[in-house]
């Protein structure tokens, strides 16, 4: 390859610079446009699960965090098609699990809400599984509600790649898959997770909560009230505020949502 | 919070789960008795995680706490993991499931054969309900996917060994016998008679060749000539997707790595195929030499077989014949005589997961992780067991590989049609009269095998499982090949007494339940478009939900992680359009109908209430209003 020449794809008409190694994300992230996502996280490993940061790449559909990107590459991320499909796959996330934004104290800062809001998802669409998912609320302080669970593996990844603890895996198979934690009794208190963990900062939803601080921010001041996710740095810190996308059609942001 | 109430009853719940361990107490001591044989077989490798729980719960009847407990300090590896990776096979038990384990096959060939009355008839014998464990913990009966005996059905494994022909008779005795509290492995011998059924023989099934023949074959010619044998030969995969054998070899011989390897995919779990289990169980030494072949050629001293864990009956035979080839010294080291050949197969087993199936699925089973696909590229030719370049074949394409080593490349490609060379094997079953295995040279018609087989008045076939294609009768011209209809094997007839939209929930139950839940639309899809296809059943559809199934389907085909996602719709479509008046019969309503149904909703308290009067139904008042 022509060390001189920088390699690029386009995207929704953008000219994306890259370098070798970066995946379709990692590369629009860096020139400051976003695709939608959940799983991603620009300090972990790309793992491909979610699908919501799906985009078409000449002409075929393909998960943006894990696709390298190549010169040259036709690639579509805002039009109706996908968004279309990353708002379905985000209704399948909402009636998986039980997600009841207006009573969650993570709403307004939580990643799924605020791209389900990008998306422009007005309703739950499927009809809702309503899982029988008890809490664990014994960590003196800590509190995991399983509940909003979307399986995205952060807090796996964290606690295994970065804290060298793996308090978290995944467990059962199909639409039985969940996440548990490492102790006998099955309780959080009984593993060796801290408040200090990387796996305590990583949750895009709602599951690990910490306690007696819920909402010590008012709902109406959180990230994503300020402003959409497109907009918004990454949770994390690492993604430039970029365009927004199609956020801007949509209309102001509700305090409480219907889903 | 308001988060006391739930923690509050999770406390007891634990509190339960604690008294309930101390009763059944076993010390530590206990388990690790059994369990460090177990890990020093396996010299202690935490790759070989999976094989050692298979080997555990064998042992104790599952997997008990106090043995992760061993097991993670033995293995360091955390009990999240090991319990993550119990936690994703179906024959994996963390909790007590009954001294005897009875699953009963649930193919639509089962169905077919009336398995469901016959598992009803079980359970109402032994006191017991579907899916749970009886009372006394003696036994539990459930179903379990398609257990490849599709031509001798409706067939059970108990404690995973496979019986075939279940009757009413056959039925009453296994209850007598559980009842009696007989070990398994004093059962009639009759009952486990696993029958070959070969109908059709060609070059493959006809073949008699003497073992070690192909490899002498291959040290005579050389390994490059060999490789050009394959690759002139047009062998193609086996498995169903069809890769060229021979550029497979050869990119996995190229690429660079500490060690290759050669993995043979027995995992045969594609609904209504069972081709494999026959060859494994008459041709194992071709297979095995195909494997060897395979070996030499890509430079790989170890191989492994991956054997579904429904055939594990099939495990001290394949031991055998593996003991065999190595006192033959056609494994082993310097195989032959032949300095430097080295080559050996171990036998992994699976425990209930279809889609290890999937090469890269399997290769992080063989790993002994859960069986997710992984992200492709890179593939495993390059990047596959412990990231080293890996040749995933099918157990047909391995001896078929054997066959080429022996009678060369242009022998074989003349065989077939002009696209699709060599033969295929196919599993019939369903509606005929001589369900088993018939092998034809490719190009054969759909026509050709019903009349082989002694189908009549044939509605529909299945072919290559449930993920494959649905051909109704205007196409039983059509031929088997890669360009017209390709297939892994499965050959399913059903004439015109069936419905052909109970064959279609069939396969997407099986889809929702063997969906590795890693991905987003496969892991919700499937079991939306599960529970889309119960509400039709109950008369509950209506035309949007044949628009909802073909916007799922749009979605899964193209947002999957995998092929599973990708073909999950495909039984639903090819039915919508094939066989339109099995659904349209089942739409009652013109209009939308919610799937939640008011008036089942009222049935606990009718059964409360001890009414079941009119005013008592919300729909029936309704009308009389």
């Amino acid at each position: 390859m022509n060390q001189n020449k920088q390699t690029t794809f386009t995207l929704d008409g953008k000219t994306i610079p890259f370098s070798p190694g970066q995946t379709l994300i990692q590369a629009a992230m860096a020139a400051g446009v976003y695709i939608p996502h959940l799983c991603f996280n620009p300090e972990f490993k790309p793992h491909g699960s979610c699908k919501v940061c799906t985009v078409k790449a000449d002409g075929r559909q393909t998960s943006s965090c894990t696709h390298q990107a190549q010169d040259g590459m036709m690639v579509e991320s805002n039009t109706r098609e996908i968004n279309d499909e990353r708002r379905a796959l985000l209704q399948m996330l909402f009636v998986e699990g039980n997600h009841f934004c207006p009573s969650c104290e993570k709403s307004g800062s939580c990643q799924l809400q605020a791209t389900a809001y990008e998306m422009g998802m007005m309703s739950p669409h499927f009809d809702h599984f309503f899982p029988d998912r008890p809490l664990d609320a014994s960590h003196p302080d800590y509190l995991l509600d399983f509940n909003r669970c979307i399986l995205c593996s952060l807090c796996v990844r964290a606690s295994r790649d970065v804290d060298g603890k793996n308090v978290f895996a995944l467990s059962g198979r199909g639409i039985e898959s969940h996440l548990i934690v490492n102790a006998k009794s099955g309780r959080l208190a009984d593993t060796g997770f801290s408040g200090e963990d990387k796996a305590a900062h990583v949750c895009p939803v709602g599951v690990i909560l910490k306690k007696r601080v819920g909402f010590a921010i008012p709902i109406g001041s959180r990230s994503f009230d300020e402003q959409p996710i497109s907009a918004t740095p990454h949770p994390q810190g690492a993604c430039p505020v970029g365009p927004r996308s199609n956020a801007a059609t949509l209309p102001p942001h509700p305090t409480v949502k219907d889903v | 919070m308001g988060v006391e109430s739930p923690a509050q009853q999770k406390n007891r719940f634990f509190q339960f789960a604690t008294i309930e361990s101390l009763l059944m107490a076993s010390p530590i001591d206990t388990h690790a008795e059994y369990l460090d044989p177990i890990l020093g077989r396996h010299r202690h490798n935490a790759n070989d995680l999976l094989q050692i729980l298979i080997a555990a719960q064998d042992h104790y009847g599952y997997i008990h706490s106090d043995a992760i407990d061993h097991l993670s300090e033995q293995l360091k590896l955390p009990r999240s993991k090991i319990e993550g990776v119990s936690g994703f096979y179906s024959f994996l038990h963390l909790q007590a499931n009954g001294e005897y384990r009875v699953l009963f096959s649930d193919n639509i060939t089962d169905r077919m054969l009336g398995n469901m009355d016959l598992m009803q008839s079980m359970c109402s014998q032994l006191w017991v309900e579907p899916g749970k464990v009886s009372e006394d913990g003696l036994l539990s009966i459930n179903t379990t996917s398609c257990t490849g005996l599709c031509d001798q059905g409706p067939a059970l494994l108990v404690n995973n060994i496979a019986i075939n022909r279940l009757t009413r008779e056959r039925v009453n005795a296994i209850c007598e016998l559980i009842r009696e509290r007989v070990p398994v492995s004093a059962w009639p011998a009759m009952f486990f008679a696993i029958e070959d059924n070969i109908r059709r023989r060609d070059i493959l099934l006809d073949s008699h060749t003497k073992p070690g023949s192909a490899l002498a074959a291959l040290l005579q010619r050389g390994t490059r000539a060999t490789l050009h044998e394959i690759r002139i030969s047009a062998l193609r995969g086996r498995g169903g997707a069809g890769f060229s054998t021979g550029l497979k070899w050869e990119f996995c011989r190229d690429a660079r790595g500490e060690q290759h390897y050669v993995v043979c995919n027995a995992d045969e779990g594609e609904p209504g195929t069972f081709k494999d289990r026959v060859l494994l169980n008459g041709y194992a030494d071709m297979v095995f030499e195909g494997m060897t072949l395979c070996a030499r050629i890509i430079g790989a001293d170890r191989g492994f077989l991956y054997l579904r864990g429904e055939y594990r009956y099939l495990l001290e035979h394949l031991q055998a014949v593996l003991q065999h080839r190595r006192q033959q010294n056609l494994l082993g080291n310097n195989i032959l005589g032949h300095a430097g050949f080295n080559f050996d197969i171990e036998i992994h087993l699976g425990a209930g997961a279809y889609i290890c199936g999937e090469e890269s699925a399997l290769i992080e089973s063989l790993e002994g992780k859960r069986g997710t696909p992984r992200n492709r590229p890179p593939f495993p030719v390059t990047h596959g067991y412990l990231d080293q370049p890996t040749v995933v074949n099918n157990v047909e394409t391995f001896a078929a590989a054997s066959l080429i080593a022996l009678h060369g490349g242009a022998w074989y490609a003349g065989i077939g049609t002009d696209t699709s060379h060599g033969t295929k094997i196919l599993s019939v079953s369903g509606d005929c009269e001589r369900p088993g295995l018939y092998e034809y040279p490719f190009g054969v018609t759909v026509a050709q095998v019903l009349a082989d087989c002694g189908a009549h008045d044939t509605q529909a076939v299945q072919v290559s499982g449930a993920s494959g294609v649905c051909i109704a009768a205007d196409e039983f011209n059509r031929r088997i090949a890669f360009d017209d209809i390709p297939t892994a094997g499965a050959f399913m007839v059903f004439d015109q007494s069936r419905d052909m939209f109970e064959v279609a929930r069939n396969f997407v139950h099986f889809f929702a339940h063997e969906s590795c839940g890693f991905c987003t639309p496969c892991r919700v899809g499937t079991s939306l478009l599960s529970n889309m296809m119960d509400k039709l059943a109950e008369g509950h559809g209506s035309p949007y939900d044949f628009a909802e199934i073909k916007k799922l389907n749009a979605l899964l085909q193209s947002t999957s992680h995998c092929g599973l996602g990708h073909s999950a719709c495909n039984p639903v479509l090819d039915t919508i359009a094939k066989f339109r008046p099995a659904y349209d019969k089942r739409l009652a309503q013109k209009d939308f109908v919610p799937a939640f149904d008011l008036d089942r909703a009222l049935s606990q308290a009718r059964q409360m209430t001890g009414r079941d009067d009119t005013g008592a139904h919300l729909e029936r008042s309704h009308e009389s209003e």
